[in-house]
Order: structure tokens, then sequence, then C-alpha cells
């Protein structure tokens, strides 16, 4: 049952992947301007410039331009970048775990901050800290990402310069990664000077991320937290003697955090979109910040990569999101 | 109605809204009379100079100067007309979309409203960082291409809400009794459901006049705007990233005044629902 529905849910995730690929496909096809033009070097042949677009696979009808086109990514072929002039596959390796670091550590720094703000709420609930609790949080909220990274590079960049203001390591540093996972291989193989300058670098950026994300999951938590808290098992684990603290973190935390886990899904996926324009503010070198220069030089295939890459971390969290709920919740684990 | 709007105008937050909004808008209308410098003027002379108040400070430029000599207010100022534009005509636009579709899936039903809410469901699947990269790409930078993709993305928020709100309204007693009087089914949508959705849908165009702000900005930040001679908060805050050791200044007053403004937004739309919403009236 439990495997018919995961496949079920893959089978959809993969039509909806093919979905993203034709709108790129399509969408990529009728952009004014020839890309070939904008390559060439002055005074080519007309020989060379048909060699180049079919280089790319831009002859053709628009049919036989798509069967090339996804014969090709099937077989993990994504063509070359028309900017960087290297193969968008590479380039992809490269660059994602750099994003997939950044966004899992604001993933993570959110979820403790906002689980703890929400906890903290709901210990407090009916005095005088909840309503300066809720008025703190909703200032966080009110702040998107984009001020937030500037105001962060002005007051811990250039007024208190405690944290890096740009890049990834120091280039004195950056010697024998075997991976491009730096802070993953850091510590595994234990090089704590490594570790705590890219750890240092992902400051700035994992608190412009993380900010707003933790407001929200403190706020939803907080409601589902405090739901909970007027059930009446929660008011026989109170008659037992339960204090407060083990009352929220045993009883109440373990039926609230179902619909947090379900809405921390979709605003990752607004997060991983965020990393777009915050890894450029910090010049941090993922794929956000590339996918600015592809657009910028209107580099296609690059774009297309791009596109796929993201729109296929965004299915996969989703299904992620939808398997996590199911298995914390009893009443669908049955259905 | 007319009673709720004077409640909403009593509201702090809508006060604080609407009257940022309407200095901006005076600012912007009648820039080249309130700026005290032309925005483009450029003097290597007065390069980098800090705002007024601080040692060096040259008279007549308030907030400083940036690399090139040019005043930080006057740009400041200027900004606005780029940032007020954008708001206006992009939240308008995808409020227009949004609107006739969600007042048709919500009134005639059926499969105009199957139709709508299938295309709803496919469009937000899409998220919009991958969407409005793909549009940039597509249209090409300007500002013509920045309000296209704000209003190609955004149309759904609103088709969602004036649908669910058409079909409350189509169940109550005064569209039975304008129906009985034998009013056209046309005339009964546009001349007494929409004004009855018309508060949620005021509070949600200054919700996404605020949205409209932010994503010109981030789009002038990288360069995806308009042309960089014309001044924008996001060109702004973008050539003060770059020179953030030699004048903090040129950033801090473009990043204040988005703030600001996106907050003014916020709060006068979610002023307004709170005021307007019959729902949360309750």
């Amino acid at each position: 049952m439990i495997a018919l529905s995961i496949l079920n849910r893959l089978w959809l995730a993969a039509i909806t992947l093919f979905g993203v690929g034709v709108v790129v496909f399509v969408l990529l096809r009728v952009v004014p301007g020839d890309p070939i033009a904008m390559m060439i070097s002055p005074g080519s042949t007309p020989e060379q410039i048909a060699r180049m677009r079919a280089h790319y696979g831009l002859d053709g009808g628009i049919g036989s331009q798509f069967w090339v086109w996804l014969k090709a990514l099937l077989t993990g072929d994504f063509g070359t970048s028309i900017s960087l002039r290297r193969n968008v596959l590479e380039l992809l390796g490269e660059r994602l775990p750099a994003t997939l670091e950044l966004a899992t550590a604001a993933l993570v720094f959110a979820a403790l901050l906002g689980g703890s703000v929400a906890i903290a709420g709901t210990m407090v609930r009916r005095t005088l800290l909840e309503p300066l609790i809720d008025a703190v949080n909703g200032t966080v909220l009110a702040v998107p990402d984009f001020v937030w990274a500037l105001a962060l590079v002005l007051v811990l960049g250039v007024f208190f310069p405690v944290f890096p203001l740009s890049g990834r390591i120091d280039p004195s540093l950056q010697a024998d990664f075997a991976t491009s996972f730096y802070l993953i291989e850091s510590l595994v193989r234990l090089r704590p000077a490594q570790f705590a300058d890219v750890a240092a670098h992902m400051a700035m950026p994992v608190l412009a991320l993380g900010l707003p994300l933790a407001a929200i999951i403190a706020r939803v938590l907080k409601e589902t937290l405090l739901e909970a808290m007027v059930q009446d098992y929660i008011l026989l684990a109170k008659l037992k003697g339960m204090s407060t603290l083990r009352l929220v973190l045993q009883e109440a935390l373990r039926n609230a955090v179902g619909p947090t886990i379900a809405l921390t899904g979709v605003q990752f996926t607004f997060l991983i979109g965020g990393t777009v324009i915050i890894e450029r503010i910090f010049a941090y070198p993922g794929i956000g910040n590339m996918a600015i220069d592809a657009v910028i030089n209107r580099d296609l295939p690059l774009i297309q990569g791009l596109v796929l890459v993201f729109g296929s971390l965004f299915i996969i969290i989703n299904v992620l999101v939808d398997m996590l709920v199911a298995a914390l919740n009893p009443r669908l684990r049955h259905g | 109605m007319g009673r709720s709007f004077r409640a909403a105008l009593c509201d702090p937050k809508v006060i604080f809204g609407c009257g940022f909004i309407l200095v901006l808008i005076v600012l912007a209308i009648f820039a080249p009379w309130i700026a005290p410098q032309d925005p483009l003027e450029q003097n290597l002379m007065l390069g980098t100079l800090p705002p007024a108040g601080f040692v060096d400070a040259e008279p007549g430029y308030w907030f400083g100067t940036d690399d090139l000599g040019r005043d930080v207010l006057s740009r400041l100022i200027y900004g606005s007309r780029i940032a007020l534009t954008v708001a206006f005509i992009a939240a308008g636009l995808a409020a227009l979309v949004g609107t006739t579709l969600g007042l048709l899936a919500g009134w005639y039903r059926g499969w105009v409203e199957t139709v709508i809410t299938r295309l709803v469901d496919i469009w937000m699947a899409f998220p919009p960082v991958l969407l409005s990269t793909l549009l940039v790409a597509v249209f090409g930078s300007g500002l013509h291409s920045v309000i296209a993709a704000i209003a190609i993305i955004d149309w759904t928020r609103f088709c969602r809400v004036v649908r669910s709100e058409t079909m409350a309204q189509a169940s109550m007693d005064y569209v039975t009794a304008a129906r009985t009087i034998g009013f056209s089914r046309f005339r009964i949508l546009v001349s007494e459901i929409l004004p009855n959705v018309a508060p949620v849908l005021v509070a949600l165009v200054s919700l996404e006049m605020g949205i409209a702000v932010i994503v010109e900005a981030i789009l002038s930040f990288v360069g995806l705007s308009v042309s960089s001679d014309t001044p924008t908060w996001g060109g702004m805050i973008a050539q003060g990233r770059q020179i953030i050791y030699q004048g903090w200044w040129v950033m801090v007053a473009p990043l204040v005044m988005l703030l600001l403004t996106v907050l003014a937004f916020n709060q006068l739309g979610d002023g307004l629902r709170r005021a307007l919403d019959p729902m949360m009236r309750r």
C-alpha cells in the first residue's frame, strides 16, 4: 500500500519534470534573437555558422529539435554553455554542492531557531513575554530576504566586520578539496581551519535565508502547539504531574510537528529560490549566482540546465516532504 | 461598506501605509522640483561625500554623493518613479487578469471553472524564481519585461481569492433577489458581485504592490531592469555594494527607502484586509 502510493508519487513527479522540460524547451525556442549570432566571431563563413548551428542542435524543425533535445538530456548531455564554453553538466556539478550546502544549512538553522522560539512562546503563553515574542517574530517576517542580506552586509560585514563579505572560502585555504562539498568534506576530513572558514563565509547568507523561514516556522508551530496544549491528553499528562517543558516537548510537539513540516517543505522551495539573489549579494559561487549570469548573457543551454536542476530540486523536496508527513502521521500511514 | 471604509481609515496601519505612499507619489510626480540636484549630473570633484552632519559633508548634498559625485537624495527621489510605476502597473495588470478569470470561474462554474482552476494549479506548480528567470531570459531585460514577468507570475494570487469570494457572494440573498427581478447573469456579476468583492481585492492589490517593488529592486540590483543610467533603488543598492567601504550611505539610503515602501504597502494591505474583510471582522 505504502509502496504503491510512493510509486504513484514518483510517477507524478516524473510527469511534472517532463512538463517543466517541455515548457523550458518551448520558451527558449521562442526567444527573440539568434543565440548563434552572439557566438560567431566577425567574418565567419556561412559554412562555419551552419556547422555551429548543427553542433548545438539548432538546425531542423521544432519537432526534430525536440527529439534531439530529449535524447541528449536522457543520455546526460546538457549541451555546452555559450558564455563559458564548457559542458553544462560539469558546470552544474561544480556549483550545485555549494547551493545544496547553503540551503541545507539555512533550513537547519531556521528549524532550530523557529522551533526554539515556538517552544519558548508556548512556555510563556498568556504572560507579557508572549506579545513581545510575537511582535519580534512579525517584524522578522515582514522584512524580505533581499533586505535582510543587505542589512547583514552593512552591520556584520562593514560596520562590525565579523564575517567575510563574499565568496565561499579564502583562496589560500582552497587547495586540495576532492569534492565540491567544502563544508562536509572539511568536517569529515577533520580540518578545523578550513571548516571554520567555510562556515564563516556561509554565516551571513544562511542568516539572510534562514531568518524569514525561522519566523514562519515559529508562528505556525506555536499556533499548533497552543492548540495541542488545550487537548484532553495534555490535561491528563498534567494531572500525572509532568512539567510544562516535558509536556510541550514530549506530548504536544509530537502532535503539532506534522503541519509544520508540510509548511516548511513548501517554504523550503521558496528558500531555494531565494538563493538566487542571496548568492549574488554575497558573491557565493552556487547555481543561483550562475543563473543570473546565464540570464544576463542569454546563455540558453546553461539556463535550460539550471531550470531543470532547480525544477528537479523542487520536485524532490515535495516528494520527500509528502513521505515524511505520511510517515509521521499515523492516520495517513494506513491510508 | 461605507462604514467599514471609514473604520479602515482609523486603523494606524492604514494611516502609516497611506501616508507614506502619498508622500512617495508626491515625490515621484514633482521630482524635478523637489530634488535638490540633477540626479544624473556627475561631479568627480564631489565624489563620495558623506551625508549632512558628518565631517567633510558639503551643504546641499543632504544624503551625500556616490563615487561619481551624483547626489544620493536626488537619485532616491527620482528612483521612486520607477518603483511606483512598477508597483501600480504590474500589480494592476496582475489584478486585472486574475480578477477577470476569478470572477468568471466563480460565477459561471462548469467547464469554465474547471479550465481556469486547472490553469491556476499548473501555474502555481512552477516556482516563481524559475518562471521569472525564464521570462526575463525570453523577453530580455528592461522595465517592460519586469512588469510583464510580475503580472504573468502573480495573477494566480488574485484569481484564487476572487474565485472563492465570488462563489461565497453568489450564494447570498441579494444575488437571488437580483435574479428574480430579471437582471442578466452578466449584469449581476459586474454591478452586484464585483463591488462586493472589491474590498478584498483592494487589500490584495496593496500587498501585491509591495511584492512588485521588491521584485523590481532585485532585478535592477542584478542589472536586468531599466538601463543603468535611470536612477533606481535597486541600481543604487548595487552601486553602493561595490563601494561599500568608501561610502556606506550610497547603499543605506535606498535600502531604507525600499524597506519603508514595502512595509507601507504591506501595512496598508494588512490593515485594509482586517477592516474590510467581513470574515475577519466577525
